[in-house]
């Protein structure tokens, strides 16, 4: 089962308070999904849109994405970012992550275990990173978020539990 | 065991006899409010909990400046209907879902509030546990009526002395921000003898502006003051239980706030944590735009002010000073209280109610290199515009008296009727 929840992707590294608006600038709420992805970072990294590529890890500081209640993960997730990895989460932005369908995990001192271009392991459900042979435990996601998580995110869940139909969750 | 203020709200609304700092609790939503932006991607449900606890507010692009935004009015009109939700405030009695949510008393003393914007945390000021969620999670509440919350520690600001004249809820937050910078995670909670000082649109902006050091719930207990702001819009006491804090309730810090020595303060642009400072430290900076706004300090008390500081005065040379009253109800309280008049023969250009230029979505964007003095919410680089652009944050009375002298000066100076200002 915990197999699932582990995932390993070459990393992408940014620094504390990275806000909502870097990522999902209000100019890109006027743009469907694909386009506004094409935003992400436009000033705190350019072209970092065009680098980053299915599977890669994002790794931040602390509190990542104090912000917007803009659903930056559907961005992140259509870029093919499979996880978010930070030393401290905001705690809507976290929601935001796991709501969508984005893994998730708290790491303290993540920026001390893994540099920008290398690989990183967590495991969600045991509560764990590991990159360069060391590994940190962290608490694992509980189990309600995992069922979440599993299920694709909320609107997928809000689909299976019979309260939308089903193109919410295509 | 004993609870501090969000901690016995949350064990009301989740069953419980107690919750502690690390709970996950599921809770029952009392009010869910849905904003515009909501509707631009939409999928109408095939069952809602309740249309009795749901609220539904246009406010952030409004009237609409694209086709994309225009295309989300009929849907939400139509699930208005089809679902009976009464509480649908459409353009021309709408307004920032925060002020609609206080001038219709959708945020009751010891009840859960939930809606799809950060800033949510604003009705804490009427002793709710209320927080923003993201655009799924509100759909996920309008189906079942329920969400979770995994409760932070709390941290106590015990206010004291009185707060001075031309020295805001704003002032009171910078100096917050500046002094303890981020609390993520946390719930701030407030208190003390120096909270009758502070009027009830104060304690909304400084309980809006606790998204800006990344808390979760910030809260005011009920006094005098907030049971009469509610008993005039619309909630008697009877109609709701307010949640004191327990004596011995555990805080993750306890600081105390002087209000009385409290000057004036700026955040500098990027962000307010670490980087507010009072106005007398700040640097001198040629202004183009000053706005006056947002649901923290749109309010009518805010049009007001800046009102008595632009009575007889001009807007400075090169200077815009744009003014967006928080909801239509404010903007025709102000218009018949001759505000809006003051305001726009001052040289101020008025809008109408929406979120506009807070988020950079219309109505006031900045340009590359432009420096703005902003009373709303957000000082973010590329929050109004371009990233290239600088957003200094203020009380909205520094606002319009800096949009008088050009660059931020101290308001109390106007306020007390010196005409020569440095
Ligand atoms: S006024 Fe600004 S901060 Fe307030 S709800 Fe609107 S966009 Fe958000």
């Amino acid at each position: 089962m915990s197999a699932d929840w582990r995932i390993t992707g070459r990393t992408w590294v940014v620094g504390d308070s990275v806000d909502t608006d870097a990522m999902y600038p209000g100019y890109a709420m006027k743009m469907d999904v694909p386009e506004a992805a094409r935003h992400v970072f436009y000033a705190l990294r350019p072209g970092w849109v065009d680098q980053v590529e299915p599977g890669d890890v994002l790794v931040a500081g602390r509190n990542f994405g104090i912000g917007s209640s803009r659903p930056v993960a559907a961005l992140l997730r259509h870029l093919g970012v499979a996880a978010l990895v930070a030393e401290e989460f905001n705690s809507l932005f976290l929601r935001n992550a796991i709501n969508n369908g984005l893994p998730a995990l708290t790491v303290p001192g993540v920026r001390d275990l893994v540099g920008e271009g290398e690989d990183l392991t967590v495991d969600l459900a045991e509560g764990w990173a590991e990159a360069g042979g060391r590994r940190v435990d962290v608490a694992p996601q509980p189990p309600m978020v995992l069922d979440i998580l599993a299920a694709g995110g909320l609107l997928h869940r809000l689909v299976a539990d019979g309260y939308l139909p089903a193109e919410a969750a295509r | 065991m004993p609870m501090t203020m969000i901690e016995k709200i949350l064990a009301r609304a989740s069953g419980r006899d107690e919750v502690r700092a690390g709970d996950t609790v599921v809770a029952e939503v009392d009010m869910n409010v849905l904003i515009d932006l909501q509707f631009a991607r939409w999928v109408t449900p095939l069952a809602i909990a309740d249309p009795e606890r749901t609220a539904i507010v246009l406010d952030h692009a409004v009237p609409a400046p694209t086709v994309r935004d225009a295309d989300g009015g009929p849907r939400a009109r139509a699930f208005a209907r089809d679902f009976g939700i009464s509480r649908f405030f459409d353009v021309g009695r709408h307004g920032i879902c925060h002020q609609v949510i206080a001038e219709n008393a959708l945020a009751r003393p010891g009840q859960v509030l939930t809606c799809t914007d950060s800033h949510t945390c604003a009705a804490g000021a009427y002793n709710a546990a209320a927080r923003g969620m993201g655009p799924a999670e509100v759909l996920a509440i309008l189906c079942t009526g329920r969400t979770w919350y995994t409760v932070g520690p709390t941290i106590r600001y015990d206010l004291v002395g009185d707060l001075p004249v031309g020295v805001g809820g704003k002032d009171v937050f910078l100096h917050i921000a500046g002094t303890w910078g981020d609390a993520t995670n946390h719930n701030l909670e407030f208190g003390g003898d120096g909270l009758a000082s502070v009027p009830m649109n104060e304690r909304r902006t400084v309980a809006t502006q606790a998204a800006e050091v990344s808390a979760d719930f910030a809260t005011f207990p009920v006094d005098d003051a907030c049971r009469r702001f509610l008993t005039e819009h619309g909630a008697a006491p009877e109609d709701y239980v307010a949640a004191d804090p327990d004596p011995d309730a555990t805080y993750a810090a306890v600081r105390t706030v002087d209000l009385s020595a409290l000057e004036p303060h700026v955040a500098r642009p990027g962000a307010v944590s670490d980087n507010a400072v009072p106005i007398s430290q700040i640097e001198t900076r040629r202004l183009d735009q000053c706005f006056i706004g947002s649901c923290a300090n749109g309010q009518l008390d805010d049009l007001r002010i800046a009102a008595e500081i632009l009575e007889g005065r001009t807007v400075a040379d090169g200077v815009r000073l744009i003014v967006t009253p928080a909801s239509q109800r404010v903007y025709r309280d102000a218009l018949h209280l001759g505000y809006l008049g003051v305001l726009a023969d001052a040289g101020a250009v008025v809008t109408n109610s929406t979120c506009g230029a807070c988020f950079g979505y219309h109505m006031g964007v900045l340009g590359e290199g432009e420096v703005c003095l902003t009373a709303s919410t957000r000082n973010f680089r590329g929050r109004m515009g371009s990233p290239d652009a600088e957003i200094y944050m203020a009380s909205t009375a520094t606002v319009a008296a800096s949009a008088v002298a050009g660059h931020p000066v101290d308001p109390r100076h106007l306020l007390a009727g010196q005409e020569q200002i440095a």
